[in-house]
């Protein structure tokens, strides 16, 4: 019965991507076809994922155990190609939601909502809606942040920063929430709530980057549900390429055989492997390295039609867009300044930032600490998980076994790490240029700065031999890395504040 | 031991000096080192590698090592060594997996010696052999070590760690070929140099990262490791299998450990995080740190003493670019500031002490706990001979038991259990209240009850009858009261009435004293006091004729107590000034007006059983038709309820305001009636009386009170098919969507008041049990179970 509700306004609830829209101004007489992918994700074909659902049992044990909404949602059957990883994520997702912390549960919920609403992550908004109302949360709130109390309201600065600049959070917008005052927050408080959002804003990351479809049979418990919307332009899913798309079909993919990019990738991981021992390159060469690739970065989604809305996230809501007016108010009434968005590292050349030195704080020396002591055990949970996906590997290269991905691996992570501005000192930035061919650059950049242009296209045209599931743990990495990266900037920040 | 001495008398023919003395540095510090001489010391930092000589009173830079124009990532140190046997030898660490070596002596400017580029990560530790010139050992974050000759341009062998990230390494100083390393995952590794194939030995030694492990510098065996897990732990690998000797639990994730020189338990540490002092510990005494240094701003994140041989200098550079130098003496000792007294009570109400050992040895000889009527049951002393701060802060612990039996509160339960405190008239209630104490044998209680009812119950309702066996009653117990008080001072602990008996000879004359004087307070009538001693008599008579069930009282035991009976002290003993020279009964009597009758018309509270039986009293002297209002006595009720309270009877005092209700409830300020009632209901809870508690909770007038009931009255239901907890909606599970809750009678969905049998756990419409159980006494789920409903 649900499903006859939803349908028949499904088909307005797609969002258009700015191409299509100049394409679709152009030429009125294309009818927009409603091309409903069935599965958990848009981009995976669903029997990919369905093939490793039924056989696992593990996975409905974890979901039983963990899961809050207590059904197997499409995010967990994406991840449940990883199990291994899925048990970290779900055990980890499950504390900072459901189990002892400083915040209500209602709260949690809804940081996690305006956490997600920055990046228009219609998908975890609904989700949290419903497990908002749910704890008791006060439905009222749903109407949009001038309805919450101004203590869940003084979040936001904080939330927008995390999400597409932590390197400018400081500690002065640490003391800030936390001055003594009617509406000021505990030190625990906040890190719960900057777990939760660095956590949901990650999680994003990943709902975007795997096309996670909406799921099938909302179970409509509330006058306040949202429309489900996809953000899924048409083009993307349709995947025909009558609608052209100049920035993608660019420089190197398409030309090259497929299977030659991946021995050509195999040879230059071998070759990097035996170069380290014969060839050193200068310290100031690999600062110049790391600066190029920061630089670079900048690069990579600027040919992209994008840029030419620099806000493009709610520029798209005052466009006038007959249909999708409603759709995208309803995301933006739980966040604030939509404008702001990610900005690359490299750009602010006046200001001059200092690049983040990875080895001055770092995850397992200081980041753990601060955590576990204010907000206990969620360090020892977020540090399997990052963990866990780090040293996630089966050994194999698409058809090829027994690779050592080591190096493929941490170059997904530092490259990630790389556009927040955080350097490693050990690490040869060459390696990034090597390994990652420039559309997965493009779409690492879009996954992590901006999921919500993420397409099909993108998430097709990179490693075309390679597997979904392969794609997924890119994503896994890609999630890990940008929560590890804002928790540090946060954390540091706190750090800061208490000395 | 012979080298030791050899060292000490070198140590002694050049003795350090110097003071507690900081410098700042240009950047942070991420190590120091100490050159063996103990004069010079080396810091490396992101930015830093200077080198400083410690002079008497400062540090004077005496080397800047980063020399260059470009700032390399090579110069980026995390840590540094300087050599022990080789004063011109350095080692250091670079972020970005390079170990350089240094050596001083070099004509140039540029004293960078060698350079090995092996490690692919992070190096986190470089430490030379102790006593081989060219062999330096490093650990890096890529999982391995490396032991380099710097004879030669490469490593000559290199220990795997199974990719899991190396922390510390350290060459053990007694054993030529040992060394220990700590990994990421917790695990201590013990390699013997010459065999890189596989470790001797691994154990796991901590929940998470190891930082840094120490060898001890005497104890062949003993090996000090700090952890992310806040602990530092002493292991002693001369066992077969690594032992935990020690364990010392810090308070942030554990960055150094150093032990201190010439101290066989002492070792230093500082943490990563939060906390930027430094601590040294006596690991036989984990709790308290021996020392602790609190100079630096920013977290300290080298330390090392500065000589081997020397243990009151400690070095240490920090975040806060700062290089200190630490006096021991100059530490502050925590140990100064604890509390060394503790009070605990145990389970069975056991009685904890602990007290600064002095106080508790010029104490125990004069036996000062067996004040209280409790006896310790054993005494403790641990300690140990060797502490070295035993004079400072050692506590001796005592533990008293209770008496068998003077701990029973069965009268409290009894009596919260039998009062009634609402549903009849007044008069009813506190008769029936009164013979419940009065079974109790708590007489003063009873006493109290019967003048309440005399107090506020309308003549008419009371028959002369009635009112002259009450005032046998109350005369009665009149005495027995006044003993009470006099235990109750003694031994403020409850229940205590039931011991006192034995005194009630000489309460006797009191009552008649005290009776007489307040008669004279409250009618004012000087004339009375001189009559007064016929009634006191008539009562004392009474007393004697009526009260032998009551008190199994021994006359003669009595009478000869009596001329020793100071019972003015006894009866009013704490506030009372003017009882403290008693004059006998016939010298009070005559100088009625003396001082101390104002005094007890100042303090009501103790006085009220007197003005009872001054209205007892009043029946033979025809005061009785002039009743007075209950209003008239609404302050002594309230001072009377007052006086319970403090007492420690939570109880009787709120019971009467409950019976009493509206006449004293305006008297009495609502926060302490609230203060009354959350402490009664407090204790009742501690008893288990739940339904009392909640009678109590009902019947109280207070809001602040009524509303505790009105919270959390959510019941949280689990769905019986998952087990799950059903958020939204009681009866299906959001989970399972199963119907948690199914009427057995009628097989649908309960929504309403589901009402279940707690034998067999079926159950369903309220109104369907009900009328399934007036025709059947078996349960209608058929499962056999005589449920019972009532």
């Amino acid at each position: 019965m649900n499903r006859g509700s939803s349908s028949p306004s499904a088909a307005a609830n797609y969002l258009l991507c700015t191409n299509c829209r100049k394409v679709l101004r152009k030429d009125k007489r294309i009818r927009v076809s409603q091309p409903l992918t069935r599965g958990p994700s848009a981009f995976i074909p669903e029997k990919e994922v369905v093939q490793a659902n039924t056989v696992d049992e593990r996975t409905n044990f974890l979901v039983e155990e963990y899961s809050t909404s207590g059904r197997l949602d499409n995010i967990t059957q994406v991840m449940s190609l990883h199990t291994q990883y899925l048990e970290s994520f779900l055990r980890s997702q499950f504390y900072m939601l459901r189990m002892d912390g400083p915040l209500p549960l209602p709260h949690r919920h809804y940081i996690a909502i305006m956490a997600a609403a920055r990046h228009q992550c219609s998908y975890l908004i609904n989700m949290h809606v419903d497990e908002f109302l749910k704890t008791g949360g006060i439905a009222e709130w749903l109407n949009g942040l001038e309805y919450v109390p101004q203590r869940l309201k003084n979040l936001n600065e904080i939330n927008k920063l995390l999400a597409h600049r932590p390197w400018l959070i400081t500690k002065e917008h640490i003391q800030k929430l936390v001055k003594t005052g009617e509406n000021n927050w505990s030190l625990p408080e906040l890190v719960h709530a900057v777990v939760l959002l660095a956590h949901y804003h990650a999680l994003a990351s990943f709902v975007f980057g795997s096309g996670i479809n909406p799921e099938r049979d909302p179970e409509i418990s509330n006058g306040f549900r949202l429309i489900s919307v996809n953000n899924f332009c048409v083009c993307d899913l349709a995947n025909d390429n009558n609608i052209e798309n100049a920035s993608l079909t660019g420089s190197n993919f398409g030309i090259v055989d497929s299977l030659s990019e991946l021995e050509a990738l195999m040879e230059r991981m071998k070759r990097l492997q035996e170069e380290r021992e014969d060839e050193e390159a200068s310290q100031e060469e690999m600062t110049t390295r790391f600066e190029k690739e920061k630089k670079e970065s900048l690069f990579v989604v600027s040919g992209d039609t994008f840029h030419s809305f620099p806000h493009s996230g709610c520029s798209l809501l005052s466009l006038d867009f007959e249909d999708d007016m409603i759709i995208t108010s309803d995301v933006s009434r739980y966040i604030e300044d939509p404008g702001f968005g990610y900005e690359d590292f490299a750009r602010r050349g006046e200001e001059h930032l200092p690049t983040f030195r990875a080895q001055d704080y770092t995850w397992e020396n200081h980041g753990f600490s601060l955590v576990n002591r204010l907000y206990s055990d969620i360090g020892h949970l977020l540090d399997e998980k990052f963990r866990m996906v780090y040293n996630l590997t089966y050994n194999t290269m698409a058809t090829h076994e027994d690779v050592d991905t080591t190096m493929l691996r941490r170059a997904l992570f530092n490259y990630v790490h790389c556009m927040f501005g955080i350097r490693y000192d050990d690490y040869d930035y060459g390696e990034v240029n090597q390994l990652l061919e420039r559309s997965l650059k493009v779409y690492i950049k879009t996954v992590t700065c901006y999921p919500e242009r993420t397409t099909k296209r993108m998430y097709d045209s990179y490693w075309r031999q390679f597997k979904h599931s392969e794609k997924v743990h890119v994503n896994l990495l890609l999630m890990e890395a940008r929560m590890q990266a804002e928790l540090l900037y946060a954390l540091r920040a706190i750090t800061r504040h208490l000395t | 031991m012979e080298k030791m001495s050899r060292v000490t008398t070198a140590l002694g023919g050049s003795t350090l000096t110097g003071r507690t003395m900081h410098c700042h540095l240009d950047a942070p510090a991420n190590a120091i080192s100490v050159c063996r001489d103990a004069a010079q010391v080396v810091v490396a930092g992101r930015s830093i590698f200077k080198i400083y000589a410690i002079e008497e009173e400062q540090f004077v830079e005496k080397l800047n090592l980063r020399v260059g124009r470009k700032p390399s990532l090579n110069l980026s140190c995390a840590d540094v060594v300087w050599h022990q046997m080789d004063e011109n030898l350095l080692a250091t660490a670079a972020t970005n997996g390079v170990v350089v070596t240094w050596n001083l002596g070099r004509p140039s400017r540029n004293k960078q010696d060698q350079l090995f580029t092996e490690h692919k990560r992070t190096v986190n530790k470089v430490c030379f052999h102790p006593t081989e010139a060219h062999v330096l050992l490093s650990g890096s974050q890529d999982g391995f070590m490396k032991c380099f000759d710097l004879r030669r341009k490469d490593s000559v062998s290199t220990f795997s760690g199974q990719s899991e990230s190396v922390r510390d390494v350290q060459f053990s100083i007694r054993d030529y070929f040992t060394f220990a390393s700590t990994f990421e995952n917790g695990n201590v590794q013990l390699w013997d140099i010459r065999r890189p194939d596989r470790c001797e030995r691994m154990f796991t030694a901590h929940n998470g990262p190891v930082f840094c492990c120490d060898w001890h510098p005497e104890d062949r065996g003993w090996l000090a490791t700090g952890g992310r897990d806040k602990m530092v732990k002493v292991w002693d690998m001369t066992t077969h299998r690594a032992k935990e000797v020690h364990c010392v639990q810090t308070i942030a994730s554990v960055a150094r450990v150093k032990w201190r020189p010439e101290c066989r338990h002492h070792l230093a540490t500082c943490s990563m995080m939060v906390d930027h002092n430094i601590y040294v510990w006596d690991v036989r005494r984990p709790f308290v740190p021996a020392a602790m240094f609190e100079e630096h701003r920013d977290v300290t994140t080298g330390i090392a003493w500065r000589h081997p041989h020397d243990p009151s200098f400690l070095l240490s550079g920090s975040k806060d670019s700062t290089l200190c130098q630490h006096l021991f003496r100059d530490a502050s000792q925590p140990v100064e500031r604890a509390n060394p007294e503790g009070l605990c009570y145990g389970l069975f109400g056991d009685l904890a002490f602990a007290a600064k050992e002095s106080l508790v040895a010029t104490e125990s000889g004069r036996k000062p706990y067996t004040g209280d009527r409790r006896h310790p049951i054993f005494f403790k002393r641990k300690l140990d001979p060797a502490e070295p701060f035993s004079g400072l802060a050692s506590s001796a612990l005592s533990v008293f038991e209770m008496e068998p039996g003077s701990s029973s509160m069965s009268w409290f339960v009894d009596t919260a259990e039998r009062y009634a405190l609402a549903g009849r008239p007044l008069a009813e209630l506190c008769d029936h209240n009164a013979k419940v104490a009065r079974e109790l044998g708590r007489n003063q209680v009873a006493q109290t009850w019967t003048m309440l009812r005399i107090i506020y119950c309308s003549p008419g309702l009371v028959s002369t009858t009635n009112l002259n066996h009450s005032v046998g009653k109350g005369s009665s117990c009149g005495l027995p009261l006044m003993n009470s008080f006099n235990l109750k001072d003694m031994a403020p602990g409850l229940g205590s009435e039931t011991r006192l008996d034995r005194s009630k000879g000489d309460a006797r004359s009191d009552t008649v004293l005290l009776d007489s004087s307040a008669t004279l307070i409250t009618n004012e009538d000087n004339e009375e006091t001189e009559g007064s001693d016929v009634p006191a008599d008539y009562l004392l008579g009474d007393v004697e004729g009526e009260d032998d069930e009551l008190y199994l009282l021994d006359p003669e035991h009595a009478h000869s107590e009596e001329p020793e009976y100071v019972l003015p002290q006894e009866a009013f003993p704490l506030r009372h000034e003017i009882v403290d020279t008693p004059p006998g009964p016939e010298h009070l009597q005559d100088k009625a007006d003396s001082p101390h009758v104002s005094g007890n018309e100042a303090d009501a509270a103790s006085l009220v059983p007197v003005d009872s039986s001054f209205s007892l009293i009043s029946v033979s002297h025809a005061l009785y038709d002039s009743r007075l209002p209950p209003d008239f006595f609404s302050a002594l009720v309230c001072d009377m309820l007052r006086f319970y309270a403090e007492q420690g009877d939570v109880q009787m005092a709120v019971s009467v305001l409950i019976v009493l209700g509206e006449r004293v409830r305006k008297d009495i300020d609502e926060q302490t009636q609230e203060h009354w009632y959350t402490s009664y209901i407090d204790l009742l809870q501690r008893f288990c009386l739940w339904n009392v508690s909640n009678q109590v909770v009902k019947l109280s007038t207070s809001r602040a009170i009524s509303c505790l009931n009105q919270a959390s009255t959510t019941l949280h239901v689990n769905c019986s098919h998952c087990k799950r907890p059903m958020s939204s909606r009681g009866w299906v599970c959001d989970r399972c969507h199963h119907c948690a809750s199914m009427c057995a009678v009628c097989h649908h969905v309960v929504k309403g008041l589901f009402v279940w049998c707690q034998g067999c756990s079926h159950g369903g419409h309220l109104q369907h049990i009900m009328k399934w159980l007036e025709g059947s006494s078996h349960c209608p789920a058929g499962c056999g179970h005589l449920c019972e409903y009532s």
